[in-house]
C-alpha cells in the first residue's frame, strides 16, 4: 500500500532559531512568535499586549512621546536595542517632567534574525520597563525580506503624567539661568563605536544608558523652578544647548574646563578627530533653572552621579564656549555624518 | 574629570608663562606661518591668536592634504569609483571634496557606486581580501605622515602577490610647497613652524637648505597651545637676533632625527614627481609615485583613463572662492567674499571649507561669526 501523501507546510515549522517571513504574516507563525517568544520574554513588563490598550483617564496634563531605534549594533557594552528603546522614550517624557504610565512596542524584524538575539533584547526591554515602572501594553510585530533591515528596529511610544503645576519647556528659559548637566558627557557615543569596531579601537568604557525620570522627580520633589531639561542623545550637549536657545531667543555662555568628560571619552575624540561636546550620551541631560538654586540642583543630580557639573550660564545672543584660556568661540554643532545609527 | 585636566591647570600656567615671554620678546611686526592645517585648527579652537601680541602675524600654510588634492586627481577618483567591480575606499574628509564639478564622491556612492571609508590604509587590504572578484582602489593622500601607512600597504599587497588592489596616489610633499610658498611673488612669510608630525618622520635634514638658503627659521613645532607658543617663541626669538636655521621645539616627537624605519619604506615604495596642487599649481618632486616594481599596483595603470578628457580649472573659480590665495597663505578665509555667504562646511565651495582641518573649516568653527 502506499504511504499516504505528505503535505507539509511550506512554511517551515520554526526551530531554524531565526525570524522567517511568515513569522510576520499574521497566522500559526506569528501567533506562536508572539505566545512562545516575544510574551514570555517581556513577561510582567508586558499584559495582554492588545492592538489597542486602554488606559485610566485622569484629570491634568499627560505627555506623549514616539522614538524609532535603529541602533547597530544591536548589543553593546552597557545596553542594547531592548533597554535603548525602553528607555529612550521614559527619558523623552522625563524631560517634560513627566513620569511614564504606557509604553508601546513596534518591532520590525529582518528575515534571519536569530530568535534568541529578539529573545535577549526583549528580555532587555522587560527588566528596563521594570526599572521604569512602565508597562507596555501595546505592540506590533512585522518581518521584512533579508537585506530590508539590519536585524532589527524597534519603535516605542509612550504617555507620561505630567505634575500638576510643572511647565517645563525652551519659553520658561530666563537670562541669567544656570546650565547644569547630570554626568559627564559623550559615553554611549564612544562606546557605540568601539562596540562596532571598524574604527578598531576598543575600550573598557560602557554606555551611559539609564533612566532620567527618577532625578527629574527628585528635583522636583525638592522644589526646584526647573525652566528646561533635554537629554543629551544625537548631537549632545552641542545640538541640545543650541536647539533649547534657539527656541528660546537666548544665547549661553558655557565654560569649557567645567564640562565634565571622563578621561577614556576625551582620548577616543581626540584619536577619532569628534569633539566630545557633541557626542551622545543616553543617560546625561542638561538643566537649565535659576542661578540661585543651582547648588541645590547640582547637590541632588551629585547623588545620581558624583560628575554632575554646573557649566554655565544662560545669557547674550549666541551660544559660546569660554576656553580655559579664557577665549570665547562659538559652540559648534556636530556634522552628524561620523555617527550614523547610535540609537 | 577630563583628560587634561590632571595636566591643564600646569599646561595653563605654561601658556601664559610663554605668551609672557612672546609679549616681552616682540619689537616689531613680523609674519610666521604655521605650515599644517592640525596646527591652524590648534590655534583657532584656542584662540591663540587671539592672546599673542598683535605684532605676530600667523598665515595658514597649505598643510591639509584633503585641501591641496588636484580636482582632477578627484575626477579620476570619480571616474575609478563609476567602474563596474570597483570598490574605491579613501578617508572620510576626502569622500566629501568636489572634483573639478560640483560632484564628490559620497554623491557618487548616493548614485550607486561602492565608495568606503577607512580609517587606515591596510583596511583596503582587507577590503581586498573580503572582495576576491571585486577591484579595491584605495585613493592614497596626505603628506609624509601617512605616505609610510600607505608604503606599507604596497608592500603587503604587492609581496603577497594580491591582483585586486591598486592605489590611486595623491601623496604630496612639504619641503617643496614650503619653497614655492617662498618664491611666490607677494610672499610675506617670515619664518616657517614646520608640522611636528611630519618631521617626526621626515626628520629636519631637508628642511636645513631651505632655511640657510632664505636665511629664515623654520621651527619644528607640535599642536597643543603649548607646543605652537614655544614654537612662535622661538621663531620670534630667531627673527629678533637676525637668525635664520632649523630648530626642534617639538622634542617628545623625536622630530629632530625622524623615524628611520619609516623614511626607509617611503623610499623603497615610491619616488619624487611632479605633482599638481590645488591652488599652488604643479610643483616640482613635490609628489610622491609608486616606484617600480610597486608601481605594477598604480591605479592609473591598471584602468587607463578613459578617452573623456578630464575637465580643466579648479572648479571655483567662478563662483568668486578664493581657496587658492587661502592655500597659499596670501588671503584669510575670513577675507573671501563667499566665506558664509554661500560658503559653508555644509555647501563648501573650495576644498578648505570642506576638510576637518582646512583654514576656511577653521575660522568657521572656532570664530564668532556676523
Amino acid at each position: 500500500m502506499a504511504p499516504p501523501l505528505q503535505f507539509p507546510c511550506p512554511i517551515s515549522p520554526d526551530d531554524s532559531g531565526v525570524v522567517l517571513l511568515g513569522h510576520g504574516g499574521g497566522g500559526l507563525l506569528s501567533q506562536r512568535l508572539l505566545e512562545q517568544l516575544i510574551l514570555p520574554a517581556l513577561g510582567s513588563a508586558g499584559g495582554v499586549l492588545l492592538d489597542a490598550a486602554t488606559l485610566p483617564a485622569e484629570a491634568g496634563e499627560l505627555a506623549f512621546s514616539t522614538d524609532g531605534h535603529v541602533v547597530r549594533p544591536l548589543e553593546f557594552p552597557g545596553g542594547d536595542i531592548g533597554s535603548l528603546a525602553v528607555i529612550g522614550t521614559v527619558n523623552d517624557l522625563a524631560m517634560v517632567g513627566a513620569t511614564p504610565l504606557a509604553l508601546s512596542l513596534g518591532l520590525i524584524l529582518e528575515e534571519g534574525l536569530p530568535l534568541d538575539t529578539l529573545s535577549r533584547v526583549l528580555r532587555s526591554a522587560a527588566a528596563a520597563a521594570g526599572r521604569c515602572g512602565v508597562s507596555i501594553v501595546t505592540g506590533d510585530t512585522k518581518v521584512v525580506e533579508r537585506g530590508k533591515a539590519d536585524g532589527l528596529f524597534m519603535t516605542t511610544a509612550g504617555m507620561g503624567r505630567i505634575p500638576p503645576g510643572v511647565a517645563i519647556g525652551p519659553a520658561a528659559i530666563r537670562p541669567g539661568d544656570a546650565i547644569l548637566v547630570s554626568g559627564d558627557l559623550g559615553r554611549h557615543g564612544v562606546a557605540i563605536l568601539a562596540a562596532r569596531e571598524e574604527l578598531g579601537f576598543s575600550t573598557s568604557l560602557e554606555s551611559d544608558l539609564a533612566p532620567l525620570h527618577g532625578s527629574v522627580q527628585a528635583l522636583l520633589a525638592a522644589g526646584l523652578e526647573i525652566h528646561a531639561l533635554r537629554d543629551l542623545t544625537r548631537g549632545g550637549l552641542a545640538s541640545a544647548l543650541h536647539e533649547l536657545c534657539r527656541d528660546a531667543g537666548l544665547g549661553a555662555l558655557v565654560q569649557e574646563p567645567l564640562v565634565p568628560v571622563h578621561g577614556s571619552v576625551a582620548a577616543a575624540c581626540d584619536l577619532l578627530g569628534l569633539d566630545s561636546l557633541t557626542m551622545a550620551s543616553e543617560g546625561r541631560f542638561v538643566l537649565m533653572l535659576p542661578a540661585a538654586q543651582a547648588q541645590e540642583a547640582l547637590k541632588l543630580l551629585s547623588r545620581e552621579q558624583p560628575s554632575a557639573a554646573l557649566i554655565g550660564r544662560i545669557g547674550g545672543e549666541a551660544v559660546l564656549l569660554e576656553t580655559s584660556l579664557g577665549v570665547l568661540r562659538p559652540l559648534e554643532l556636530g556634522r552628524g555624518e561620523l555617527l550614523p545609527r547610535i540609537c | 574629570m577630563s583628560a587634561s585636566d590632571t595636566h591643564s591647570s600646569c599646561a595653563s600656567e605654561r601658556v601664559h608663562h610663554l605668551l609672557d615671554a612672546l609679549h616681552a620678546e616682540i619689537s616689531r611686526s613680523w609674519t610666521l606661518m604655521e605650515v599644517c592645517g592640525g596646527q591652524t585648527h590648534a590655534i583657532m579652537r584656542h584662540g591663540l591668536d587671539q592672546l599673542i601680541p598683535p605684532q605676530l602675524e600667523l598665515i595658514h600654510g597649505p598643510g591639509c592634504p584633503v585641501c591641496v588634492t588636484a580636482a582632477e586627481t578627484i575626477d579620476r577618483a570619480l571616474q575609478l569609483a563609476a567602474l563596474q567591480d570597483v570598490i574605491l575606499c579613501s578617508y572620510g574628509d576626502m569622500l566629501r571634496v568636489p572634483g573639478t564639478g560640483p560632484a564628490h564622491l559620497l554623491q557618487a556612492r548616493a548614485a550607486g557606486a561602492d565608495v568606503r571609508l577607512v580609517t587606515a590604509p591596510l583596511d583596503a587590504l582587507t577590503l581586498a581580501r573580503a572582495h576576491p572578484e571585486r577591484q579595491v582602489v584605495f585613493f592614497a593622500v596626505g603628506f609624509e605622515t601617512t605616505a609610510p601607512a600607505t608604503a606599507l600597504l604596497a608592500h603587503q599587497a604587492w609581496s603577497s602577490g594580491t591582483q585586486n588592489l591598486s592605489l590611486l596616489v595623491a601623496h604630496v610633499r612639504v619641503p617643496p610647497a614650503m619653497e614655492a610658498i617662498l618664491a611666490a611673488p607677494g610672499c610675506r612669510v617670515q619664518g616657517f613652524l614646520a608640522a611636528g608630525h611630519v618631521c617626526a618622520v621626515m626628520g629636519r635634514e631637508e628642511y636645513e637648505p631651505i632655511a640657510a638658503g632664505q636665511r629664515l627659521p623654520i621651527v619644528i613645532t607640535g599642536f597643543e597651545p603649548v607646543d605652537l607658543l614655544e614654537g612662535m617663541l622661538r621663531a620670534v626669538r630667531q627673527l629678533e637676533r637676525g637668525e635664520g636655521r632649523v630648530e626642534d621645539a617639538y622634542p617628545r616627537a623625536r622630530a629632530g632625527e625622524g623615524n628611520a624605519a619609516a623614511r626607509a619604506l617611503i623610499e623603497r615604495v615610491f619616488c619624487c614627481s611632479n605633482r599638481r596642487w590645488r591652488g599652488l599649481g604643479v610643483l616640482p618632486a613635490s609628489g610622491l609615485s609608486l616606484r617600480p616594481p610597486y608601481d605594477a599596483l598604480d591605479a592609473e595603470r591598471r584602468f587607463p583613463p578613459a578617452a573623456r578628457p578630464v575637465p580643466a580649472g579648479n572648479g571655483n573659480s567662478d563662483q568668486g572662492c578664493i581657496s587658492g590665495q587661502v592655500l597659499q597663505g596670501l588671503a584669510r578665509p575670513d577675507a573671501c567674499p563667499r566665506f558664509g555667504r554661500g560658503c559653508s562646511p555644509e555647501r563648501p565651495l573650495g576644498a578648505p571649507m570642506v576638510s576637518a582641518e582646512g583654514a576656511c573649516a577653521a575660522y568657521w568653527r572656532y570664530r564668532q561669526r556676523a
